[in-house]
């Protein structure tokens, strides 16, 4: 394989896969009353919050058992 | 004292201007990783409720777009993380006047985009980011929080199971 098989198939990536074209990769409102409702609502993500700290904290303890899973875990990442 | 600095201290009127100064920017970014738009204005304003929260960690002195595309690649990647298979963006037909090679049949396109699905969530964005959208590496780099050389890598090993996997299927040798 060298750099023109390379290009070759990104050019057939991008035939597969089309970039996305300008008029999608703009955004067609204003989001700031979503924003505004989502900032009204601090005790729910402080929950969610909580979840997240126990799930890392899962996480981590598991890894200490476990460690031999780090390397497949950090290549499947 | 300028927006940035503001927006660092807590002001809430200066996070509304710098909502609305880069809403769309950090909604293009994301909405070229998911490729999905109601997905993307979701993690926009995902992200930019990431952005309130640290605001008192924010440092004025190194930008702020260049922090909020790092948060909204984490969000994007996490997202994409959550999905089992890659959800295209409506039916993805090839630009206009795009010149078809003709050994590069629907078929072909099919069998790559199934192979594309199945790379792993961070070689698939910065697969997306690299190869389809041409984004340069050093922007690329900034937003995932890697150097030039490991997007490289990524890049790499991406076509490399792209290449496996069309093999697999017969469409190269």
């Amino acid at each position: 394989m060298n750099i023109a098989d390379d290009d070759r198939l990104g050019a057939q990536l991008r035939r597969a896969v089309p970039p996305v074209p300008d008029h999608d990769a703009t955004l067609g409102r204003d989001l700031w009353p979503e924003m505004r409702r989502r900032l009204a609502q601090p005790e729910a993500r402080r929950r969610g919050l909580w979840l997240d700290w126990t799930l890392a904290a899962a996480a981590m303890i598991a890894f200490i058992l476990t460690p031999e899973v780090i390397p497949a875990l950090l290549y499947l990442l | 004292m300028d927006l940035l600095a503001r927006f660092a201290r807590g002001d809430d009127d200066a996070f509304e201007s710098l909502f609305r100064r880069f809403q769309e920017p950090v909604y293009g970014w994301i909405v070229r990783i998911v490729r999905d738009r109601a997905a993307a204005e979701d993690l926009t304003v995902e992200t930019f409720w990431r952005i309130h929260q640290a605001r008192a960690r924010f440092d004025p002195a190194r930008g702020f777009e260049g922090w909020a595309r790092r948060i909204a690649t984490n969000l994007a990647l996490s997202h994409l993380r959550s999905l089992r298979p890659l959800v295209p963006l409506e039916e993805n037909d090839p630009p206009a006047g795009d010149s078809r090679d003709p050994a590069v049949d629907q078929e072909t396109r099919e069998q790559l985009r199934r192979a594309f699905a199945r790379l792993s969530p961070k070689l698939r964005v910065t697969a997306t980011l690299a190869l389809i959208e041409e984004t340069p590496y050093r922007e690329i780099a900034d937003a995932l929080g890697v150097s030039e050389n490991a997007v490289k890598l990524r890049v790499f090993r991406a076509v490399r199971e792209l290449r496996k996997s069309l093999q697999r299927m017969g469409v190269e040798r």
